[in-house]
């Protein structure tokens, strides 16, 4: 497999830690956050119906992605927690008991102090919070491991997706090595904080079944996994990769067939 | 009167076909036999009036009269079957029989445009739990009944003129019949005969007929709220209407008269009344009342706005007094085609099924309603040019800048719909209402609103002549930018206490939007009604599928699997194929809820 445009292979130098983002402007206060867009009606990004945040900003290329105009760290809304909240709380009548927020990217780790100060509001006011991160930025070592602890606290639920468990065909897929990523996947486990696993299908890139086992037998190691969603791919976000001028690399993959579908999904034990 | 009718500002009228809306209260042949019923129309004829002839106990003697010569056609017709109904039902299937031989008697002599079965499912459970209990009937038995009954109803047919169908399209009967709701003391009144008409949605298939309706209330029992939201993401063939805003208005054994109007069983009637276009009202009130297809002056000349630009002070009193004038006439119109109904096609056999001392509504209804909310929002927040033809006449609209459209929970515009629904009814409320009704009205449009939309100019929201207008309560195509939710919290702004006669509101979710698999699916449309209706909303149609299956239907109408195909439409449901062209690509450009 091809890695694709070097110029936008991002060196493990520029890896950026976890910190607040964006810089300065109204940011420095860590009272907003820059927004792609919302979402009222979210079903499918955690349990129940959910208001769904989109993040700007994410350093992971990967080949397959939906929403490339969520990758650069520029354009989008800088919306306040307060503002973001206040439209929330307008779709609580349709949560029930299980339905609240869940703060999606782009990568939400890259804006993590704002986020904190978003959950912690949210769950001062009752609300179920679920972050939805692939925790690229996860290091650790880092000084911000410690923010990331702090978001841990407000955090019910975390949307983990794992793009591949094989480190050198993650780097190739996405950009990026894995270890981090699953050393996250392990710390959470460590804390016990619930996670659904989420694994994007890709045919021919991640559907072979023996990666597909090794991810089977490094989840069984993990005590916290609550579900496991096999995701299949679809090309429905290709048109934003031809309007944004980046090279398609998967044009000739088709969506997977039913068949790979349930094998993947037998053999991650996913429902 | 002519002049509005035929410039198509009021339309729908029901001067070329049964009024419909009139439920009779069919349980009760069943409860008391046709002879009791007899006895006591024959009481009340000769306890009516003080014995002064006035017009009004001349008439009541006389409706009484054809009332009580009904009964005894209803017996006779029965006897034909070889059933005898004087007396009450003694078993389920008795009560089954006789309930539906009440319902044979009115189809069998009005062709109305809606001609409903009323709240029939917890009363007839009384009698099958009986029989079951004693052993007489067993739950495959009573299933039977029940699959019987909706096969009659799934077989009504009325032959009817053209342009009926093109109103309403598919041809609808209307056989609304409700299930569930809850009791004044708070109890539920869902039975196991409620499972058992949701059932025979999988037992038979979909179907349009009868028009199934949940009165819905988050305090429903989990059970049955799950069930109904499963057969509504597997047929897409009920629609919901929330008890809680209902209930304390009608009671709790009030009808569905027509696709969405509540009306207290057996003790109400209503006077149908189509709608009044208000999307062409408000293009009157810039031409001064000159219709811009037939440029035929339709209302009296009012001064046009004279001016390049639709100014929001210059506008506003323009649009009111073309609004007092529409309302004047609307209901002037709706007086006579009544008085005229009652006198050549009176409703005996449905009126003889409910108390001689019956309440009346008056239901007039509004189309376009969100393309004058829309437009007045662009009137008010944005600049609003008019490109005039050769003649001077406003052919035409440029709108600069943005404005707040209704569907987004976005309160600048949804204040407007608010507003502007208020301010109708009060207008229709100043008039006399035939033999003292009660007036309401309606946010409703059926399928009309293609037709409606034909005859319809360019409006300042953007919509082009000729468009259809957006159905019921809907906001306008394309208006929607926040999702599901934001969309249905600005319907649930609006106050059921203004459109007593219903606000509809039918919206299509694709499957991968509601859940992965069924079971979510489930839970999340569950969550979604739950939401709406305890935010006081009045009317949710829900239909499950995506915009392919849609294309390809109207593309292959012979594949087999599309034969039954049924969707909801504004207040009832309709096989896809039976719509007309035009029709479906509304429904398609509708587009579906859905996300990447």
């Amino acid at each position: 497999m091809q890695p694709i445009n070097q110029q936008q292979q991002p060196s493990a130098e520029s890896a950026q830690p976890l910190s607040s983002f964006p810089k300065g402007g109204n940011n420095d206060g860590h009272e907003s956050l820059l927004v792609h867009s919302v979402e009222s009606f979210g079903s499918v990004d955690g349990p129940g119906i959910r208001f769904v945040i989109f993040l700007k900003g994410c350093a992971m290329r990967c080949r397959y992605c939906h929403n490339p105009d969520t990758w650069e760290q520029t354009g989008g809304e800088l919306r306040t927690v307060d503002e973001l909240l206040a439209q929330a709380v307008r779709y609580r009548s349709y949560w029930g008991r299980q339905g609240g927020i869940t703060v999606s990217g782009g990568e939400a780790l890259l804006q993590i102090k704002p986020l904190i100060r978003l959950f912690r509001k949210a769950k001062e006011m009752g609300i179920h919070t679920c972050l939805d991160t692939a925790a690229q930025p996860f290091r650790r070592d880092s000084a911000g491991f410690r923010l990331f602890e702090e978001l841990m606290q407000y955090t019910d639920l975390i949307l983990l997706d794992i793009k591949h468990i094989d480190s050198e065909a993650h780097k190739s897929l996405t950009g990026w090595a894995n270890e981090n990523i699953l050393d996250c996947a392990r710390y959470l486990s460590d804390i016990r904080k619930p996670v659904w696993v989420r694994h994007v299908l890709v045919p021919g890139i991640t559907d072979d079944d023996s990666a597909l086992r090794h991810l089977r037998s490094f989840l069984d190691t993990l005590y916290n996994i609550e579900k496991v969603e096999v995701l299949p791919y679809h090309s429905l976000g290709t048109y934003k990769w031809e309007k944004l001028g980046i090279p398609y690399t998967l044009k000739d993959v088709p969506a997977p067939t039913s068949e790979r579908i349930e094998n993947a999904k037998r053999i991650l034990k996913a429902q | 009167m002519k002049l509005v009718r035929h410039n198509h500002i009021l339309t729908g009228l029901p001067d070329t076909y049964g009024r419909g809306r009139i439920v009779g209260d069919y349980r009760r042949v069943a409860l008391y036999g046709i002879d009791f019923l007899i006895e006591e129309k024959k009481k009340d004829l000769r306890n009516c009036g003080d014995g002064t002839m006035t017009d009004y106990t001349i008439r009541l003697r006389e409706e009484i009269s054809m009332q009580i010569k009904a009964l005894n056609e209803m017996k006779e017709m029965a006897k034909i079957y070889g059933y005898d109904i004087s007396q009450p039902a003694s078993n389920a299937r008795e009560a089954v029989q006789w309930l539906y031989f009440g319902y044979l008697a009115a189809i069998k002599t009005q062709n109305g445009a809606a001609m409903s079965v009323g709240r029939i499912s917890t009363f007839l459970d009384i009698y099958i739990q009986r029989d079951i209990q004693e052993g007489t009937l067993t739950e495959a038995g009573a299933q039977e009944l029940i699959d019987h009954l909706v096969m009659k109803f799934r077989m009504v047919k009325f032959a009817r003129i053209p342009s009926y169908n093109q109103l309403f399209s598919g041809d609808p009967v209307w056989a609304t019949l409700e299930v569930a709701g809850m009791g004044m003391d708070g109890r539920s009144m869902v039975t196991k005969n409620d499972f058992r008409f949701l059932h025979t949605l999988e037992n038979m298939g979909p179907s349009p007929e009868p028009n199934l309706t949940v009165l819905y209330c988050s305090r429903l029992p989990e059970g049955f709220k799950r069930y109904a939201a499963k057969i509504s993401v597997i047929t897409s063939s009920i629609q919901y209407e929330n008890d809680d805003v209902m209930r304390p208005v009608w009671g709790d054994d009030y009808s569905i008269c027509c696709c969405v109007s509540a009306t207290q069983t057996g003790k109400e009637m209503q006077f149908f009344g189509a709608r009044a276009n208000l999307a062409k009202c408000l293009t009157y009130a810039i031409s001064g009342g000159i219709d811009e297809k037939t440029r035929e002056q339709c209302s009296p000349a009012f001064r046009p706005i004279e001016g390049d630009v639709v100014k929001y002070d210059e506008f506003m009193p323009r649009f009111m007094d073309m609004m007092e004038w529409l309302a004047g006439v609307y209901v002037n119109t709706l007086n006579l085609i009544h008085y005229m109904h009652d006198k050549y096609f009176y409703e005996a056999a449905e009126l003889a099924l409910i108390d001689t001392d019956v309440r009346r509504t008056f239901a007039t209804g509004i189309a376009g309603f969100s393309h004058v909310v829309d437009s007045i929002s662009a009137i008010k927040y944005a600049k609003v040019n008019i490109i005039r033809d050769e003649t001077g006449f406003p052919v035409e609209f440029k709108t600069e800048g943005d404005f707040p459209r209704y569907g987004n929970d976005d309160d600048r515009a949804d204040d407007i719909a608010v507003w502007l629904l208020k301010t109708f009814i009060g207008m229709v409320k100043k008039h006399h209402t035939y033999r003292d009704s009660e007036p309401t009205t309606s946010i409703l449009t059926i399928t009309s609103n293609v037709v409606y939309g034909k005859y319809t100019g360019n409006m300042p929201d953007g919509r082009p002549a000729g468009a259809p207008l957006a159905p019921g309560a809907n906001p306008s195509y394309g208006a929607e930018k926040n999702g599901l939710l934001a969309s249905l919290n600005s319907t649930a702004k609006l106050p059921y206490k203004y459109a007593l006669d219903g606000i509809s509101n039918t919206q299509t979710i694709s499957p991968d939007t509601l859940g992965h698999n069924d079971e979510e699916r489930t839970n999340t449309l569950v969550g979604v009604m739950d939401g709406y209706f305890d935010r006081g909303a009045h009317h949710l149609n829900v239909n499950v599928f995506g915009v392919d299956k849609l294309i390809d239907c109207m593309e292959h109408p012979e594949k087999e699997e599309y034969a039954n195909f049924t969707i909801r439409v504004s207040g009832y449901a309709v096989k896809f194929i039976d719509l007309t062209r035009e029709q479906q690509m509304d429904v398609i450009a509708r587009q579906a809820h859905g996300k990447m």
